[in-house]
């Protein structure tokens, strides 16, 4: 009797342990931030990637209902894909994009702009890249859509599709 | 020469306690990032990795530390940006008391278990 009982519990065991192990199997073991909804935006002080005036944050996230920061650089190929969708984002006037420029040479990012346009109204440089730890960035390209109260109400990781584009606009109508 | 004496004494200090401080500091900045995960080549410590997004991080905590947040801030601040999953240790919460609690659970019970052993031995 004693010997069942062992058995049972023994055979219940390993199926338990199969069981979370093929679970684990199938999920993903890669951790992606969780994308917290109404962070507030943090307060910096930089400097503009080409004429190299100080930028304080309030200063730029003022006079408009939305933002969009998007952090991208000239020698990261999925920027070059996304930024159609950026252009098509600077036509909306309710958006201001304001550009975080990572760890780029400012000759290399004029030439990329000069080339497929410039969707920003202002870059900021982000020479050591601590500027995109500030706002939670993780990677480039990334993307964050910004309210009037600073608060960050939804972020993009990767490049944006038409179908981002397509979310921010019936955002911010 | 008074006056000289005088100088050398106050470089001598100032420059002793400016190590002191900077070496205070290196050694917290270290402590810090070999206690957080590195989100790009994750299976490694801030400290451990060399990815971009681990030389900013440790500017940044360099930064933080100059600006004089504590090392409990610098935990909330990352936390708040990144999540729970950022710091390897983690704090006791309502989605880690299982993690804390059961080793300590189990540990108790093992114990009863081989005290009423022993103790039907010794009947």
């Amino acid at each position: 009797m004693k010997n069942k009982i062992l058995i049972i519990l023994l055979v219940f065991f390993l199926s338990f342990c199969f069981f979370v192990l093929f679970k684990s199997l199938e999920s993903s073991s890669i951790y992606v931030p969780e994308k917290k909804e109404d962070r507030q935006l943090a307060e910096f002080v930089s400097e503009d990637l080409f004429t190299k005036k100080k930028i304080i944050s309030s200063e730029i996230f003022h006079g408009s209902d939305y933002y969009i920061l998007n952090i991208w650089a000239s020698w990261c190929a999925p920027c070059r894909e996304e930024h159609p969708q950026l252009m098509e984002l600077s036509k909306n006037s309710s958006i201001k994009l304001i550009g975080l420029n990572y760890k780029d040479d400012p000759k290399k990012a004029k030439k990329f702009l000069e080339k497929f346009g410039n969707p920003f109204s202002i870059i900021v440089a982000d020479k050591n890249g601590t500027l995109s730890i500030e706002f939670g960035g993780y990677g480039i390209p990334e993307t964050f859509l910004i309210n009037k109260d600073k608060k960050i109400i939804k972020t993009f990781i990767g490049n944006l599709s038409d179908e981002s584009v397509k979310q921010i606009n019936s955002i911010v109508k | 020469m008074k006056l000289f004496k005088f100088f050398f004494v106050l470089v001598f200090t100032l420059n002793f306690f400016s190590i002191t401080f900077a070496e205070k500091n290196d050694q917290l900045e270290i402590k810090i990032s070999k206690n957080l995960r590195c989100l790009i080549c994750q299976g490694q410590s801030i400290y451990d990795s060399q990815s971009d997004f681990a030389v900013s991080m440790k500017l940044l905590i360099n930064k933080k530390i100059e600006q004089g947040l504590s090392e409990k801030e610098i935990y909330e601040l990352l936390k708040d940006k990144y999540g729970e999953w950022i710091v390897y240790d983690t704090g006791f919460n309502k989605n880690t008391f299982i993690l804390w609690g059961l080793p300590v659970l189990l540990f108790f019970l093992g114990g009863a278990i081989i005290l009423k052993k022993l103790v039907f031995r010794k009947d």
